[in-house]
């Protein structure tokens, strides 16, 4: 029965992956660019040199890092929307300490700098989980507007307090921050690219996080409220108080997705710096199955769609914006997927069909 | 009426298979229903039952056998061609919406009163005012759907399963949300209605079987293991046809001594839902090695009664001492950790996270404790261990202790909860509906377990609505009517209408026909 199922589940996601791949090939046969082509480069494209395979681990690494929050967060019964101005908030809290204790050796330092990230993410995502637990304030609702309140303080800051004085000398006036002391810059893994140690980071955290889920009884706590709030509740779990907690982990792993990237790729906070990791990590968590070992894959994968789609703006003359076409098919993909994958009436019968048992039917009318 | 073919007179149901992933859910079934008939179908819960009747409404198509209409096959693809048939079903669950009208509700199923950018509503309420008369179904065609109390919206799935044509009436356990007054007068209207209908009673208490049917059927596995006539069986001889073997649901035979007062609720108030006192000043006393019945009509304040006690609902004024300590308004985990367990009313969703595997759900209130944790990492291999113990003890049927628990049947499921509650080892324990909706098996070894710990010196809490379930294991019997305890009375010398007229809130003396009596000449007075 096992094996069937995996062969069941192999075929559906094939099916539909094909399906999906069809339906993005019709609209760009509509702009008027060949699917082969742009399929070819979007997929093997970023992976034909080191350069690009590094290039996709370096947008693998925010995405797998804001993927395990979304899943810790769904895991535990909220959604959370609001990686988006989680990340920024992290990357405000991470630059401003970083620039403040320019002293310290980078042992300390760096360290400091990822923690001060995850804090400020904690922070914004603790807010509509308090909110939610305390006043019953929709989560979905609230996250999406401290995303909008996010980028305005992050912008204000970038343009005001923490402006880089270099900017105002020579008059360009980027909205940028001063660069980071080089204490607080993490190292490159392959040297002549830009892929960091962040890499590491990211992944031991899928780790943990594998292991705080379901190894651990805070984890199962946290499952326990998000997967069935009242029998929690019966069993004596305090249900809101792992609402908060979650969305303290949630945040904190988008704010922390936020100080790798000022620390590991750009070296100063500029605007933008988040650039839709926290939407894309809803889908790469949602692909991933809400599990790390499935998050991992699934954030390379759209890493290549990322880089890919970078590619065929230049060499097909397709828009990047493609990408989020790509993407919205995917997440309808891998909604009917599941509901297919959750049938098991139907798996029965595509295996009867194939053993070529063919119930009779009797004349159709 | 509906432009209908001709009215159904007969069904035939011919060697109907269906089969589902790992079970054999219908297994050649062949059954024939006429007008003017009642059939019982009777079975445990999975005998498939539930599955036969999609079958025939068209919601499933049978891997093979066929159905006739009139001696004429059919093949029905959506309800909608059963409906054309004249054949209707009436849901476990209704299917109305709350918050429209019964003639809306009905608006929303019948085609010819949609028109364009116009809608009949007035046509729907005629319709119903026709059938309900002709049925002897008293409906108000403008109440809401929300204002009905569960035997009304009961008669309004009745009435709107006829006014859509259906001269053939599948009833799917119709009685198991009623109220005992309420399951009689169903039966009583079902059978008036019967000479003019054909009916299929699903149904798997026997004694109500044998009140209404005039034909019974008993499924199996998914085969049809008895026909009969009503009339030439006891229900215990049903009941052993139902399960395979002899079934005797075992009875408190009163031998234990009473114990020491465990748990004292004094003068509980709580407020419900809508803000008003649902228990109003209510007293309880359980002694330890009892088993205390708490019964009445549903909606009198047990809900709210056993969410007080498991610390879910906030107590406004009043004590709930357990063996001394004052408990109301502790936390749900105070509350467990003083020794009280719970068997919550709705299981599939307050006893059980259905997507957690059989021995994730075993821990649900013990994960935290030294057994199943160290330094707070969960020791799967003592919970695989234990699960497997309790998987055997509790006899659960499931393919293995990782399978998700709302995968299960009922009975199962309320297996689950009762283990994990019973192996805490808990000095008292409340139980709500244990056994609603289990079938005659599974009842058996829950009753069997709940004597068993009355015995070794738990103090129960027995809430049901089925008079023969609390007279059959209380020791005292209780009766809740308006958030309060009106009277409590040894097992002994309760009856069925005894409790009857005390749940009607009516308190007795101690001979019960004086009330009744001296209730009917000022009704009588008033008249004159």
């Amino acid at each position: 029965m096992n094996k069937q199922r995996i062969i069941f589940g192999g075929a559906v996601i094939l099916a539909v992956s094909l399906v999906a791949a069809l339906v993005v090939a019709l609209v760009l046969f509509s702009i008027g660019a060949s699917p082969l082509e742009t399929y070819k480069t979007i997929l093997m494209g970023p992976l034909s040199d080191v350069f690009g395979v590094t290039e996709v681990l370096v947008r693998a690494v925010p995405l797998l890092l804001v993927g395990l929050g979304i899943a810790i967060s769904f895991r535990s019964g909220i959604l959370n929307i609001g990686a988006e101005g989680q990340i920024q908030m992290g990357v405000l809290a991470s630059t401003a300490v970083a620039l403040a204790l320019p002293g310290l050796p980078k042992g300390i330092l760096l360290p400091l700098v990822l923690l001060a990230g995850a804090l400020g993410g904690a922070l914004w995502g603790g807010i509509a989980g308090w909110l939610r637990a305390r006043l019953q304030v929709n989560e979905i609702l609230s996250t999406v507007m401290l995303n909008y309140i996010a980028v305005q303080v992050h912008t204000f800051f970038l343009r005001g307090p923490m402006l880089d004085p270099n900017e105002l000398e020579t008059g360009s006036g980027t909205p940028q921050s001063m660069r980071l002391p080089e204490a607080a810059i993490m190292d490159y893994i392959v040297p002549g690219t830009r892929l960091h140690t962040g890499l590491i980071l990211a992944l031991v955290a899928a780790l943990l996080v594998y292991v705080l889920l379901w190894k651990t009884t805070l984890g199962y706590r946290m499952r326990a409220a998000g997967a069935g709030a009242k029998a929690a509740r019966y069993a004596g779990i305090p249900v809101e108080r792992y609402l908060v907690i979650a969305m303290l982990l949630a945040g904190g792993f988008a704010g922390l997705a936020g100080a790798v990237e000022v620390t590991g790729v750009h070296h100063r906070a500029i605007e933008g710096i988040s650039s839709g990791y926290g939407f894309a990590g809803i889908v790469v968590a949602l692909f991933g199955m809400l599990h790390p070992g499935g998050i991992i894959p699934s954030s390379i994968f759209f890493g290549i769609l990322l880089i890919g789609a970078d590619m065929t703006q230049r060499s097909a003359g397709v828009p990047a914006n493609m990408v989020l076409v790509l993407q919205g098919v995917i997440i309808l993909a891998i909604v009917s997927a599941q509901s297919f994958l959750r049938n098991s009436y139907a798996q029965a019968r595509l295996f009867r069909w194939w053993s070529g048992f063919k119930p009779k039917k009797g004349a159709q009318p | 009426m509906t432009a209908m073919l001709e009215p159904i007179s007969e069904l035939k149901l011919e060697g109907i298979t269906k089969r589902f992933p790992g079970v054999l859910a219908c297994d050649g079934i062949s059954l024939q229903v006429r007008r003017g008939e009642v059939l019982a179908l009777v079975g445990e819960n999975g005998a498939g039952k539930t599955t036969l009747m999609n079958i025939i409404m068209g919601l499933y198509r049978p891997d093979s056998g066929s159905l006739f209409v009139n001696g004429e096959e059919v093949h029905f693809r959506t309800p909608g061609d059963a409906y054309a048939r004249g054949i209707g079903m009436v849901h476990q669950h209704f299917m109305l919406v709350p918050n429209m009208t019964v003639a809306e509700n009905l608006a929303l199923g019948l085609k010819q009163l949609h028109h364009f950018m116009w809608l009949d509503i007035k046509g729907a309420a005629r319709r119903i005012r026709e059938v309900s008369e002709r049925y002897e179904l008293p409906v108000n065609p403008d109440a809401y759907i929300w204002q009905l109390s569960v035997g009304e919206q009961q008669r309004v799935e009745l009435v709107k399963t006829l006014c859509l044509g259906a001269r053939l009436l599948i009833l799917d356990e119709p009685t198991s949300a009623l109220t005992p007054q309420e399951t009689d007068d169903l039966i009583e209207r079902l059978q008036r209605m019967a000479s003019e209908l054909a009916i299929i009673f699903i149904s798997h208490k026997l004694n109500e079987v044998k009140a209404l049917s005039d034909r019974v059927s008993i499924l199996r596995h998914g085969a049809v293991v008895f026909n009969g006539h009503t009339v030439n069986h006891e229900p215990a001889e049903l009941a052993a046809l139902m399960t395979g073997h002899e079934v005797t649901l075992p009875r408190n035979e009163g031998t234990g001594r009473p114990g020491k007062p465990l748990l004292s609720v004094k003068n509980l108030c709580v407020r419900g839902d809508r803000g008003n006192l649902v228990l109003d000043g209510l007293n309880l006393e359980l002694r330890a090695g009892e088993i205390l019945g708490v019964a009445g009509v549903s909606g009198n304040g047990q809900r709210e009664l056993a969410d007080t006690l498991a610390g879910l609902r906030a107590v406004e004024s009043g004590e709930i001492l357990f063996e001394g300590q004052n408990l109301a308004n502790c936390s749900p985990r105070a509350i467990i950790d003083a020794g009280m367990g719970y068997v919550p009313e709705d299981r599939q969703t307050e006893g059980i996270v259905p997507s957690f595997s059989v021995k994730d759900n075993f821990i649900l209130k013990d994960f935290a404790s030294q057994q199943f944790s160290k330094l707070s990492f969960l020791r799967r291999r003592e919970i695989d261990r234990h699960a497997d113990q309790l998987k055997a003890g509790f006899d659960i049927r499931c393919p293995s202790t990782s399978t998700a628990t709302g995968a299960l049947s009922g009975g199962n499921i309320q297996k689950v909860i009762l283990a994990r509650e019973i192996a805490r080892g808990p000095k008292a324990l409340v139980a709500v509906y244990p056994t609603r909706g289990i079938d005659m098996g599974a009842q058996e070894f829950i009753h069997s377990q709940l004597l068993d710990h009355r015995r070794k010196g738990v103090g129960i809490v027995l809430i049901s609505e089925e008079l023969e379930e609390v007279m059959n294991l209380s020791d005292r019997i209780a009766v809740i009517y308006k958030g309060k305890i009106l009277k409590t009375l040894p097992a002994v010398e309760a009856t069925r209408e005894r409790l009857g007229i005390l749940m009607a809130g009516l308190t007795d003396t101690d001979s019960p026909p004086e009330p009744a009596a001296s209730a009917l000449p000022s009704a009588g007075a008033v008249h004159e």
